[in-house]
């Protein structure tokens, strides 16, 4: 029987896997311990969890436990690597790049820092969503000391480069920092071959709990932040603040299980996400936004032209799922990402995100497709640029009254 | 977000969607907003020769509320002369739909729509 509504929000946020949550909850009542406690066994045992959640975590992206700071998300984790590096670097320089399409996040961070006294080139990306090598190279200067780009593109799932931008910035000296949120667990990350000094993770996109996250911090060559939580002197002095034992112990256990489940789930998931794109083929006017080879497995994110966002949400209740359309933002704005990648206004209003997920099943899928087959026609009855289009009128010659 | 239990039934059952056939007499137009704004919305006007509204369609790009803004101003002008139709004000709209204020441009937009209607049917007719 299938439970509606289907969730299809995965880079939203994940369900915590059960195996997850079993393992915290003793953590919560007998095994309350804080770690800080050195004086008895409350303090130990904790501690020893603590310690074996941070092998974890280190094992899944191949770097030294003693390279993991814990951090309460990732929106922490990029705050620290940023702020942090950018202040204690700003003897050598006070350029940084990122791209247009990263995160809120790191996004905002940046405009901080520019309120600070610090430059920041913000780089275009191609109509796949990637940034080109090239005018990333062009835009390092001999006063850039910070590169922050992105993993996997939360909106449109694509893959930066990351293996070549680390390339660059090791041989001039650039400290490079990844927001890898949306890609543990997607894509094989090897901290040992990538030249990335600062990596952001989240627990809560990867079947672990929210509130908690981790920031890597290469030791060899050693990269050095300015803390910018200042208290008791926890993880090193990186990040002060008592150790959340319960949440540490789900993201290690999340971060286990994607070590050993990822290439099986990667191809459930990936015949679950072809599926969708199969099936919404036959749909006419219909455009996958992002590279579709340099992509994580499970986002589809698609625009139905001439159907309008929100009134698609609301059609399709029975899935959850997120659009790029203005009205579900406050900002009445539609998605930053998709005007990046050189979508026109009508297409960033129309688009619809499909994440899938570990707990997807192809019944939901089938169900998805027959459901948006049939709002998609209704709607567009509904809509007089679907009319326009029918009768041969071009939008673009079109004199709107823009409001 | 949440809607009204008004804003849903329209969504779920707009009222009067579609087009009048070009050859029909006494069709005014109105077209507003623009596909960049996320909100497109046509009215159409059928107006009898005793200067009375006698039927109404629309077709809207937008989000629920503005399909509902629309479907609504679509059932509030028939019967009613031009220049009544004039007097429907947005605030009405909103408060009829209970529309939060995030969605007021909806309703403004759907005033615009019979001003709109109204202004391409007086130029057509010479007035």
């Amino acid at each position: 029987m299938l439970r509606l509504p289907i969730y299809l929000d995965n880079s939203a946020t994940t369900p915590v896997d059960p195996r997850v949550a079993d393992k915290m909850i003793p953590y919560l009542v007998e095994k309350f311990g804080n770690p800080a406690s050195r004086s008895h066994a409350f303090g130990w045992e904790a501690e020893a969890a603590v310690e074996e959640a941070r092998e974890e975590v280190a094992r899944l992206v191949n770097a030294d436990p003693k390279e993991i700071v814990w951090t309460s998300g990732a929106t922490e984790s990029d705050n620290l690597a940023i702020k942090g590096a950018a202040n204690f670097y700003s003897g050598k320089g006070k350029h940084l790049i990122t791209v247009k399409t990263e995160h809120k996040a790191v996004l905002d961070t940046c405009r901080e820092l520019e309120r600070n006294g610090f430059e920041v080139t913000y780089l275009d990306v191609q109509d796949n969503g990637l940034i080109d090598l090239d005018a990333f190279k062009a835009a390092i200067r001999p006063d850039t000391i910070l590169v922050s780009v992105m993993f996997v593109n939360n909106e449109v799932g694509v893959i930066q480069p990351i293996a070549e931008i680390g390339e660059i910035c090791r041989e001039k000296g650039i400290i490079f920092h990844v927001d890898a949120a949306q890609a543990t667990g997607k894509v094989e990350i090897d901290l040992a071959k990538l030249k990335v000094d600062l990596m952001s993770f989240s627990a809560h996109k990867t079947y672990g709990p929210k509130g908690i996250g981790a920031l890597y911090i290469r030791r060899k060559p050693r990269v050095r932040l300015e803390a910018q939580m200042h208290g008791g002197g926890h993880e090193r002095g990186f990040r002060s603040g008592t150790l959340a034992t319960h949440q540490i112990v789900g993201m290690g256990e999340a971060f286990r299980i994607a070590r050993e489940e990822m290439a099986s789930e990667n191809a459930h998931i990936g015949a679950l996400r072809d599926r969708l794109l199969k099936g919404l083929s036959d749909i006419p006017q219909v455009f996958v936004n992002g590279d579709l080879v340099h992509r994580v497995p499970h986002n589809l994110n698609i625009s139905f032209a001439y159907v309008e966002g929100e009134s698609m949400l609301m059609a399709i209740k029975d899935l959850a799922v997120s659009s790029g359309s203005a009205c579900t933002s406050a900002s009445l704005e539609p998605s930053y990402v998709l005007r990046a990648l050189g979508r026109d206004d009508e297409l960033a209003h129309s688009s619809i995100r499909f994440t899938i997920g570990r707990f997807n099943t192809e019944e939901e899928i089938d169900f998805a497709v027959k459901l948006l087959h049939e709002k998609i026609g209704k709607l567009r009855e509904l809509s007089p640029l679907w009319e326009m289009v029918q009768e041969g009128i071009d939008l673009n010659t079109v004199q709107w009254a823009a409001h | 977000m949440a809607y009204s239990e008004k804003v849903l039934d329209h969504y779920e059952n707009p009222r009067n969607v579609g087009s009048f056939g070009k050859e029909e007499s006494g069709i005014a137009t109105g077209m507003v907003g623009a596909p960049a704004c996320g909100d497109v919305m046509k009215l159409q006007i059928k107006v009898g020769k005793d200067g009375v509204i006698e039927d109404a369609k629309f077709k809207t790009y937008g989000c629920g509320s503005a399909i509902a803004s629309s479907s609504l101003v679509t059932e509030w002008v028939k019967g009613k002369t031009l220049e009544q139709a004039l007097e429907i004000k947005n605030t009405q709209i909103a408060e009829e739909l209970a529309l939060p204020p995030v969605k007021i441009h909806c309703s403004i937009l759907a005033e615009d729509a019979i001003k709109a209607a109204v202004a391409d049917y007086k130029k057509k007719n010479g007035e």
